[in-house]
């Protein structure tokens, strides 16, 4: 039973990557670039800039960290990404799409595609964990159904299937508020993945948790993405994590990216442009 | 010099000297004396004399005016919470934009500004005579104590959990239902429980203005002297009273709701 459900977890995907096929002729760019964001920038404050005319393309499966110091634009980058704030200037492409233009029902759309797991896990928490995990399907289900909790049974499946994915079987029932917080993460990534997303956004996924947990759910959102060949970006301000678990690496500073490379090129040298001074490496 | 603890506060004595001398004043300028208060014992004594015994004069009009009074709690409460679900939800203003919350901010104040005896006159002119009148009060009473409980309920709600389920291309009205109201669902219970109260209480009131239930017979014994119907009257008041919050009680231990203190 349990394997069948899995399978039914991975069809979608299969066709998503045909579908995508299909897609690659109306591009411009012949690469399936998943996203492709050009000349971002944010100001909260007029006259200050926290994003400068920031380029990245993110196309590879597997995690892409991006890292740099508190106050430097990580999080806005990734929030912009799914409009939970809005750019100032720039576009990103998504889906063929320039999300910074869609109308707000558009956004709500494209949104279903772009799961997004949070620092402090934001789930809801009197709700239980099943209802939290069927939480990634209300883009795609009528209001009047989810009020009544009347889901497909494909996405009651999948939300079984997630959770022995996450570790959590036999917790369905829990409310939220009764878990530890790595449950709780596992339960947000469980979320996300629910969207059956083409790109996996997590903002600061490991900072509230204990180093060990922190391991553990970097190793989750590792096989997460490859199990699901979903790309996944992760805003970390922990270096040590981010060169373990990232396949690719973002360094930003005052609101540019300082370096863009896999862990290797990470030198001393790099981290000081990134991170400023020298004496926290000691 | 000696360190000193506590700093003296002159205008803080200033200002409870002159709270005591406006009590004393006012006291002596409306007759608030011992001797007046032996007087009225006086007359207390011979009133109270006559409610006993207890005495149902009309049965019929005691009790068709309970169960009008019951009708006009229970249709004034169901309205009343009904129509504050939305209410409060548009007054909210981290949910709506201002020229939502506005409005509605605005016909709660309203709803608030008038005592239910007001109210009740003023429908009793409007619509005329009877339990309409009073409906029509007591749903404006509900929607007054819900409506900004629960409007102020939401705006303290965290925005993290709503932002979370926005960020799954959720619907508005899933946003509501997923997002924002499994935070505030119990405190909304524990409000609509303490206006069902509020409401049975009241709903025996408004008939003294002429809005129907058990006040207008409880008035009518006071204008006719039958004073031992009266206390009948009361003590019958007393006991559907008692039963509501009984009855209210249980539904909020039914359904795990603690009313917290601040609340009411």
């Amino acid at each position: 039973m349990r394997q069948r459900h899995e399978n039914a977890l991975l069809k979608p995907r299969e066709n998503s990557s045909g579908l995508q096929a299909v897609r690659g002729h109306d591009l411009v760019d012949a690469r399936s670039v998943t996203l492709s964001i050009r000349g971002l920038s944010k100001e909260y404050v007029p006259g200050k800039p926290v994003l400068q005319s920031i380029d990245l393309d993110i196309d590879s499966d597997g995690i892409t960290a991006i890292i740099g110091p508190s106050g430097t634009g990580k999080s806005t980058l990734i929030r912009c990404i799914n409009r939970l704030v809005e750019p100032t200037v720039g576009s990103i492409h998504f889906n063929d799409q320039d999300i910074v233009g869609l109308s707000r029902s558009a956004l709500r759309l494209a949104r279903r595609r772009i799961g997004m797991v949070f620092q402090e896990y934001n789930l809801v928490e009197r709700l239980t964990v099943m209802e939290n995990l069927l939480t990634g399907r209300l883009g795609f289900v009528s209001a009047w159904r989810a009020w009544r909790r009347d889901y497909p049974r494909e996405d009651i499946s999948q939300a079984f299937a997630l959770l022995d994915i996450v570790g959590l079987r036999g917790f369905e029932n829990q409310r939220a508020d009764s878990l530890s917080g790595g449950q709780r993460q596992r339960v947000g990534i469980a979320r996300a993945v629910m969207q059956k997303p083409r790109l996996l956004l997590a903002d600061e996924p490991t900072s509230s948790l204990d180093p060990k947990t922190s391991v553990e759910i970097m190793q989750l959102l590792v096989s997460i993405g490859e199990k699901f060949q979903i790309p996944v970006v992760v805003n970390m301000h922990d270096v040590g994590l981010a060169k373990r678990f990232a396949s690719r690496i973002i360094g930003m500073s005052t609101g540019r990216i300082v370096y863009d490379g896999d862990a290797l090129g990470l030198s001393e040298q790099v981290l000081q442009t990134i991170y400023g001074g020298e004496d926290w490496m000691q | 010099m000696d360190a000193v603890a506590f700093r003296p506060r002159p205008w803080i004595r200033l200002a409870w000297g002159l709270l005591v001398l406006y009590v004393v004043w006012a006291a002596a300028r409306l007759d608030f004396t011992w001797s007046r208060f032996v007087v009225g014992l006086d007359n207390a004594e011979k009133f109270i004399g006559r409610m006993f015994p207890p005495e149902i004069l009309q049965p019929d009009s005691m009790l068709n005016g309970l169960v009008e009074s019951l009708e006009i709690a229970i249709l004034a409460s169901f309205l009343g919470i009904l129509l504050s679900l939305p209410l409060g939800v548009f007054a909210a203003r981290n949910l709506m934009p201002a020229w939502v919350s506005w409005p509605a901010r605005s016909l709660i104040a309203l709803c608030r500004s008038f005592h239910p005896v007001i109210v009740a006159i003023l429908f009793v002119k409007a619509v005329g005579f009877g339990a309409l009148a009073g409906i029509l009060t007591l749903t404006v009473a509900s929607l007054g104590f819900i409506g900004k409980l629960f409007a102020e309920a939401i705006e303290e709600i965290s925005l993290k959990q709503v932002e979370a389920v926005r960020a799954t291309g959720s619907p508005f009205i899933s946003v509501l239902t997923y997002g924002v109201f499994p935070q505030v669902f119990s405190r909304f219970i524990g409000f609509s429980t303490y206006q069902i109260d509020s409401n049975l209480r009241n709903s025996t009131m408004v008939g003294i203005v002429g809005a129907g239930g058990i006040g207008s017979t409880l008035f009518a014994a006071f204008q006719r002297f039958d004073y031992n119907f009266v206390c009948a009257i009361l003590i019958a008041i007393i006991c559907m009273i008692m039963m509501g919050e009984t009855l209210a009680r249980a539904v909020r231990r039914l359904l795990g709701v603690d009313v917290q203190k601040s609340d009411v």
